[in-house]
């Protein structure tokens, strides 16, 4: 399977950057007088994914979809419940904290929060520069002529190392969040939602700026949102998140024109577009995105999907857990019905759904 | 053909039967330690019954405080509204009328979707209980008929099984499933006018795309006409007739959806819509508008998106552009481009909008 | 000497470009405020804040100047000439009255015991300050098994009549000594402090700003010491003043049970605690001076700690 995963990149040489199998990570609720584990949140519940040299590679899907928690267990910001996540060929997931930490300058990530990632209470000069010092690049004095160096570079005066956060508009907060990053000469960057938190206006700029510095400093991005048009602009290959797993991976040019997995058609279904004249008839989906706490069994689609209703409900998708398989088109997708999806029969259902779509009910 | 609005019309006069909205130079302030802060500066627009409009802005651009003022929901102080200011509403000014009967038009003709449902319900009543309160209060019905009226409200916006829906409290519920109550709330007496505040921007795509449709339906169903406040031009391509794009508190463009989406004549707007990442934009840099949203504090001194427009001479730092016309009488845009100061610019600015969105990403300011 | 890192493929003209898109007039530039700055020009704009400001400066200028210009030693103050039982009323000579029995000019009393009431009142702040914010700090840093044990403790330390601790404290281990006092006193005034230290511990831990920080390789400890507890300031501060005003009354109450300090040494409380059985005597002046002194104490630290809270909050512009 990771040999298809490898196949169908551009740059197929050698060895992924990053490669995560079977990664889980499940948060346990505490509840009751003597705080006994009383459920379990599976945010992220069996995940594979290889990352080559050089790429960007998104990870799209709803709040809840796990793709946030999955970002920072790769940095180990949180700790894996099961699974390995190896960079350049070295298990990541042992690692004392020793080795850790001078891995993490070589894995960094950018927060999506403008003004929740950088401290109020310190100068520029301090939260770009303390990745340095901890990390043994510089000292104390050449730390601001460096930290100058990385506003440059992200296109900020030199000028601003005294100043504090709250000095700064939202896109630029991100460009210094970029720059705190950036800083460490790190080879593979997780952003997170790094434009979500902007004006429609500022997005761009960011964007501009995360492919120039891909290009300066030869990064690699995994890049984590929600928005499918920013994705489809961004990245070289995408894995559609739902419920904890991946439901389909494949380039941006396979995904976008031949999705075969019946979440992945209503994600791009619902993207508003801005030009009246494409007004369409959307393919709605009922309901909401069921708890992680008790995923649904079989396919965790299954209770929204409308390709199980066209078909008759049939019983293996509530008893059979799909697994990520290889088409023909050398995309993957975890569906056991994905040779039935055609785009007759997405107009066909989006025709069909009635103009107040009920929301199904979910349990209270 | 382009010539400059003169004022706004004497106060007083009504505007015609088929306006439901008309708000004229409203003008709101904020009282600050550092002195007065312009939120709104002279928005005017119509809204005509059973219409819908988008007010599309980003941040600091002033569109939700527009709503705010017009629903009268600002505390004053801070906030204060400009003597010069009107909103008629309905065929009365409501900026002037005592608050107690603003609240009687508030909520039963005039109904505000917000963008965080959870912290616009009351935590500890059940959603069945706010939802009797509003049509008590506004339709002076009987308690057992305001509980029907509520399920029938919640049966409307798609939510399964109403009658035990009622007993439910808003944390019980999901984001979705929130906004529904929201706009059932809104709906259930029957207002003339709904105002929806960024109501998709705290969901997900999938339920986006739920609340539009059923946003849509509604409208359809019982006439009323929306105000559909939104940073996301995907969304007011799918949704409104009217568009009105703001900017550092003033209106910079309006017009039908279709004039302003696709043959835009603000700066501003041209730029938004050349810098949405799109697939056809792949592999090439986007366009931007650059720079930021000016301060409040620190406005630019004659034309407002001056310092980040592409196309500012000398004219645009030295004197502020009034709203002029760029075709029918209500297709307005905010740039010294459309007075006869722009006459010999335009056509090459215009161009360079069409080229940047035909070619993508442009290349117009790429490195040698 | 900067250059020696630039990366490779950013052409200057390429920094030029990024730099123009991203604008630079926001509100950088005009000045740059940190937060305490900030938070400053807030505070000034509290009136009755600096006027609790000016209070209490006077007050401290009065307890470290005036023992200097009018010292007050018990033994080598000499006795009066003639032991009268009952005091005499403020005079051109002695403004603010004088004791019955040993005729001691209650100005220089109240001076001289501004000294002691503030000194118990800021240092015993100070030891609770510090035991809390340990406490709190480690218990919610920690977590787990040891946040749950100093909790408890904490829920302990509440539990006990607190008054009633002090009085048998300061009979058995205080003999009148200022510094045990105050030791006293702090070791009662911690646990409020860290409830609320690791409150702000446990929400601060989660902030993205401390995950940036844990991302980029910064160590626990200066993760706890800049940037934590920098954002933990304000609350602390706040219930801090709080303290101050809490102690100083304390002080006084366990004084004028006479359980407190020497009545060698004058302290607002035990002045006004020798002045008791000369009330019904009429002798006013007696007790209300260092009442007036201790009200208008706790009145500045009060509205001092009034104006902090408003600075501190962000929600607050202006």
């Amino acid at each position: 399977m990771t040999e298809m995963t490898t196949s169908t990149t551009p740059m197929a040489a050698g060895e992924p950057l990053v490669r995560v199998k079977g990664l889980k990570k499940h948060f346990p609720i505490h509840g009751g007088l003597l705080r006994r584990q009383v459920a379990t949140v599976y945010a992220v519940d069996g995940v594979d994914f290889d990352v080559q040299p050089g790429e960007i590679f998104s990870l799209v899907g709803e709040s809840g979809c796990g793709k946030t928690t999955l970002g920072r267990s790769l940095l180990r910001l949180v700790e894996p419940t099961a699974g390995t996540v190896t960079f350049r060929g070295r298990d990541v997931t042992g690692l004392p904290a020793g080795e850790l930490r001078a891995l993490r300058r070589k894995m960094q990530i950018i927060f999506q929060d403008p003004f929740g990632s950088l401290n109020p209470r310190m100068p520029i000069s301090d939260i770009i520069g303390e990745g340095l010092l901890a990390q043994g690049l510089t000292d104390r004095k050449t730390r601001d002529s460096k930290v100058e160096d990385a506003l440059e570079t992200v296109g900020l005066r030199r000028e601003y190392t005294r100043r504090y956060p709250h000095e700064f508009s939202g896109g630029q907060r991100q460009r210094i969040g970029i720059a705190r990053a950036l800083a460490l000469e790190p080879e593979f960057v997780v952003c997170d939602e790094p434009v979500s938190a902007l004006d429609v206006s500022i997005q761009s700029q960011v964007l501009n700026l995360l492919l120039d510095l891909r290009r300066d400093f030869n990064l690699t991005y995994l890049f984590i949102s929600h928005n499918l048009s920013v994705v489809q602009y961004f990245s070289d290959r995408v894995g559609v998140m739902y419920l904890g797993r991946i439901v389909e991976l494949g380039t941006v040019a396979e995904l976008y024109r031949n999705a075969r997995h019946p979440y992945t058609i209503a994600l791009l279904s619902a993207i508003p577009e801005p030009d009246p004249r494409r007004r369409k008839k959307r393919l709605v989906l009922t309901g909401d995105v069921p708890s992680p706490v008790a995923p649904p069994p079989g396919c965790r689609f299954n209770t929204r999907c409308w390709l199980r209703e066209k078909l008759g409900n049939p019983e293996r998708c509530v008893t059979e857990e799909p697994e990520l398989r290889v088409l023909q088109s050398g995309h993957q997708v975890a569906c056991h019905f994905a040779e039935d999806v055609t785009s007759a029969a997405v107009v066909a259902v989006a025709a069909s759904q009635p103009a107040i779509a009920p929301a199904a009910s979910e349990p209270a | 053909m382009t010539e400059t609005i003169s004022a706004t019309p004497p106060l007083g006069a009504p505007p015609d039967r088929d306006t439901l909205l008309e708000v004229r130079d409203l003008r709101t302030y904020f009282r600050v330690l550092d002195g007065t802060v312009p939120a709104v500066d002279g928005v005017s627009f119509s809204v005509g019954r059973g219409k819908t409009i988008g007010i599309v802005g980003e941040s600091g651009s002033g569109k939700s405080v527009t709503a705010l003022t017009i629903m009268r929901l600002l505390d004053i102080p801070p906030a204060e509204i400009g003597a010069e200011s009107e909103v008629w509403f309905d065929g009365r000014e409501i900026l002037r009328i005592p608050l107690n009967v603003m609240r009687k038009v508030r909520g039963k003709d005039m109904a505000m979707i917000f963008q965080e449902p959870l912290t616009s319900l009351n935590p500890v009543f059940t959603i069945g209980e706010q939802i009797a309160e509003q049509v008590r209060l506004h339709l002076k019905t009987s308690g057992r008929e305001a509980t029907d009226r509520s399920i029938e409200a919640l049966r409307l916006v798609g939510i399964p099984s109403p009658e035990s829906r009622i007993k439910q409290f808003p944390h019980e519920m999901s984001g979705g499933m929130r906004q529904r109550v929201m706009i059932a709330m809104a709906l259930s007496c029957e207002p003339k006018l709904i105002i929806a505040d960024e109501p998709t921007t705290a969901l997900d795509v999938t339920i986006q795309a739920q609340i539009l449709e059923l946003l849509k339906a509604i409208q359809q169903r019982t006439g009323s006409a929306l105000m559909l406040i939104t940073h996301d031009l995907g969304v007011v391509a799918e949704m409104v007739d009217h568009v009105v794009v703001m900017y550092a508190g003033q209106v910079v463009e309006q017009g039908t959806v279709e004039e302003v989406l696709l043959d835009p004549r603000a700066p501003y707007t041209m730029g938004l819509l050349e810098s949405i990442p799109s697939v056809e934009k792949r592999g090439g840099r986007l366009s931007v508008i650059k720079g930021v949203v000016p301060s409040p504090f620190n406005l630019p001194p004659a034309c407002r998106f001056e310092p980040r427009c592409p196309y500012a001479w000398d004219l645009c730092h030295e004197e502020a552009p009034p709203l002029s016309r760029v075709g029918s009488a209500d297709r307005l845009a905010r740039c010294h481009l459309h007075t006869s100061a722009g006459d010999s610019r335009r056509g090459a600015a215009l161009q360079q909008h069409i080229d940047a969105m035909r070619v993508g990403g442009t290349i117009r300011d790429a490195p040698a | 000497m900067t250059d020696s890192r630039k990366p490779q493929g950013a052409v200057a003209s390429d920094l030029v470009r990024r730099a123009e898109e991203a604008g630079q007039d926001y509100e950088v530039g005009l000045e740059s405020l940190s937060q305490m700055q900030l938070a400053w020009r807030k505070f000034k704009g509290h009136r009755l804040a600096l006027l609790g400001l000016t209070i209490l400066g006077i007050l401290i200028g009065v307890a470290v100047l005036g023992p200097l210009l009018l010292p007050y030693n018990f033994a080598t103050i000499p006795l009066p000439d003639k032991i009268v039982y009952e005091g005499r009323p403020p005079s051109a000579e002695h403004f603010f009255g004088e004791t019955g029995g040993l005729q001691r000019d209650v100005f220089r009393l109240v001076v001289n015991g501004a000294r002691t009431s503030l000194f118990i009142g800021f240092s015993s702040m100070f030891i609770g300050v510090v035991i809390g914010t340990i406490v709190g700090s480690i218990a919610g840093f920690v977590g787990g098994f040891v946040d749950n044990f100093l909790m408890r403790i904490v829920d302990v330390m509440l539990s006990l009549p607190v008054l009633f601790v002090i009085l048998v404290a300061s009979r058995f281990f205080g003999n009148g000594n200022v510094i045990l006092i105050v030791v006293i006193f702090g070791l009662f005034s911690w646990m409020g402090i860290s409830r609320l230290v690791r409150s702000q511990f446990l929400s601060i831990r989660e902030r993205e700003f401390v995950e940036a920080a844990r991302a980029v390789g910064v160590t626990d400890r200066r993760i706890i010491f800049r940037h934590i507890l920098p954002n933990a300031f304000s609350p602390i501060v706040v219930s801090s003043s709080l303290i101050v005003a809490g102690n100083i009354i304390g002080e006084a109450f366990v004084s004028f049970l006479g359980f407190g300090v020497n009545p060698t040494t004058p302290t607002w409380g035990n002045i006004l605690s020798n002045a008791l059985t000369f009330i019904p005597l009429g002798n006013w002046w007696w007790p209300l001076f260092p009442g007036m002194a201790i009200i208008l104490t706790v009145l500045a630290v009060n509205f001092i700690g009034d104006g902090l809270r408003d600075a501190f909050d962000p929600r607050s512009r202006a």
